[in-house]
C-alpha cells in the first residue's frame, strides 16, 4: 500500500516532563493539535507506525554510531529515562519485527542502514507516542537518524534516506504510517535550554511545507549550529519525512515557542494522499 | 582528558537498570571498570553536574544522568551554569553555552507572545 500517513512533531521531555509550568494556554492548544495529529493517524487506519526520531544516546553511542538504525523487534521498552522526570510511565511497545525485516529489506535497496533487534526508547519516541498511540496497540518500527554524534548523516543522505523509506512501504501490503520527530532550533540540555529561533523555525517549516528539496537541502551544520542550536540538527527527521511524502503539500497545524518545553512545538503533516 | 570514557559509562548507566542498581549501591565501584582521571570520577561519584557539564558530556547524556539523580529542573540547568562559572567554558562538543538569559527572561514564556526573534547566536562559548 502507498504510505498512509506522514507528519512530524516535536519530541522534547520538557513536553511531558514540564507540562505544569507551561502556559496552560498555548500548552493545551498544542496538547489539542497533538489529538488532531492522533485523530488523523487513526483515520489512516495503519497497520504500524515507523517514527523516524533522533535518539539520545539510548541505543547508539561512539563506538558503534549508524548513519541510519531500523529496529527488528516484536516490542520495544521505554522510557529509559526516570518515569517522574520523563512524565510517562514505563511500558512495552509492540513492535513487528517480520514486518520491520521486510521494511529494512526494500529501504536496503536504496540506503545503507543498520538494524537491530534491540532497542530502549528515551523521550524522542516516547514522547510521540504517548500522543499518538496513547495506549500502545500499534506496532511501532523505530527509525534513528545520527543528530547527536559527528559526524553527522548528511542531510541529503536523509534525504535519499527517505525515499528509500516511501519505495520500500508502497512495495509492502500493510499500510504503514510514517511520523518524523525532533525540534526545529533549539538548544537542549544546555543552561541555555528554552532559547527558540522562532523565525529560522518558520522558514524551516516554509521549505518543508513546499516540500522543497533544494531548500531543504540548502543548509551545512555550522550555520545550523550558529541559527538553531545543536538541536538543529534533528532537522534531519523532518528532511526524511519530506522525502518520503514526495512532493505531497505540507501543511503546518501548530507551532509556538514554548520555551518551558525547550523547543518551538511543532505538529505538521503532509497530505500523502492527495 | 578521556571524556568518551565518562560518556561511554554514562550511556551504559543511563540505559540500563542493572548498572543503575550498581551505581546506587556503590558509585565509586561502579567506575573502576572505566580509565579515567581522578577529577572525572569524583565529578560522577559526586555527582556534579557543573563540572560534567564543563568536560564536554554530552548534553543529552548529562541530562538523562540529572534526571537519574533526581535533580529538579532549574536546578539542574544551574548546576551546569555554576560549573562554567567556576571551571570555564565547554571545553569539547557542541553543547555548550551561547548566552541565553533563561526562560524567565523569554518574552514567548507567557506563550503568547509570537513575533519576538533570537538573534542568531554563535554556536560557541
Amino acid at each position: 500500500m502507498p504510505l498512509v500517513f506522514a507528519g512530524v512533531c516535536s519530541h522534547a521531555p520538557g513536553i511531558t516532563g514540564r507540562a505544569e509550568r507551561a502556559d496552560p494556554t498555548v500548552r493545551d492548544a498544542f496538547y489539542a493539535a497533538l489529538d488532531g495529529m492522533r485523530a488523523d493517524l487513526e483515520a489512516s487506519q495503519p497497520d504500524a507506525l515507523m517514527v523516524v526520531a533522533a535518539e539520545h544516546f539510548a541505543n547508539f553511542f561512539m563506538d558503534n554510531m549508524p548513519s541510519f538504525a531500523v529496529g527488528m523487534a516484536d516490542h520495544y521498552d521505554g522510557p529509559i529515562e526516570d518515569p517522574g522526570w520523563l512524565g510517562i510511565d514505563k511500558v512495552r511497545v509492540p513492535g513487528d519485527s517480520e514486518l520491520s525485516r521486510r521494511m529494512i529489506t526494500g529501504i536496503m535497496q536504496g540506503s545503507d542502514v543498520a538494524y537491530a533487534e534491540e532497542w530502549k526508547f528515551d523521550h524522542g519516541i516516547m514522547v510521540p507516542l504517548h500522543f499518538l498511540t496513547p495506549r500502545y496497540d500499534l506496532p511501532v518500527i523505530p527509525v534513528n537518524v545520527n543528530c547527536q554524534g559527528p559526524p553527522l548523516t548528511p542531510l541529503h543522505r536523509a534525504w535519499t534516506f527517505g525515499e528509500s523509506i516511501r519505495a520500500a512501504a508502497d512495495a509492502l501490503p500493510e499500510r504503514v504510517a510514517l511520523v518524523g520527530t525532533g525540534g526545529i532550533s533549539h538548544w537542549p540540555a544546555t543552561p541555555d535550554s528554552g532559547k527558540i529561533n522562532e523565525a529560522w523555525d518558520r522558514d524551516f517549516l516554509d521549505r518543508w511545507c513546499r516540500n522543497d528539496r533544494a531548500r531543504l537541502l540548502d543548509y551545512d551544520d555550522a550555520t545550523i549550529y550558529a541559527d538553531a542550536g545543536q538541536g538543529g540538527f534533528e532537522i534531519r527527521t523532518f528532511i526524511t519525512v519530506a522525502a518520503a511524502a514526495r512532493g505531497a503539500p505540507g501543511t503546518v497545524d501548530f507551532y509556538a515557542p514554548i520555551p518551558i518545553f525547550a523547543v518551538g512545538c511543532t505538529v505538521a503533516t503532509y497530505d500523502v494522499t492527495a | 582528558m578521556t571524556l568518551y570514557n565518562v560518556q561511554k559509562f554514562l550511556y551504559e548507566l543511563n540505559r540500563s537498570e542493572a548498572a543503575q542498581q550498581r551505581y546506587r549501591a556503590d558509585p565509586r565501584g561502579a567506575v573502576d571498570d572505566y580509565d579515567l582521571t581522578d577529577e572525572e570520577i569524583g565529578a560522577l561519584v559526586e555527582p556534579d553536574i557543573g563540572l560534567l557539564f564543563h568536560l564536554g558530556v554530552n548534553g543529552q547524556i548529562l541530562m538523562h544522568f540529572a534526571a537519574f539523580h533526581q535533580i529538579e529542573w532549574n536546578d539542574y540547568l544551574q548546576r551546569m551554569r555554576d560549573g562554567i562559572a567556576e571551571h570555564g567554558p565547554v571545553r569539547e562538543g557542541v553543547y555548550a553555552m551561547t548566552g541565553y538569559e533563561g526562560v524567565d527572561a523569554d518574552p514567548h514564556t507567557t506563550g503568547t507572545t509570537a513575533s519576538a526573534t533570537r538573534a542568531a547566536a554563535g554556536g560557541s562559548d
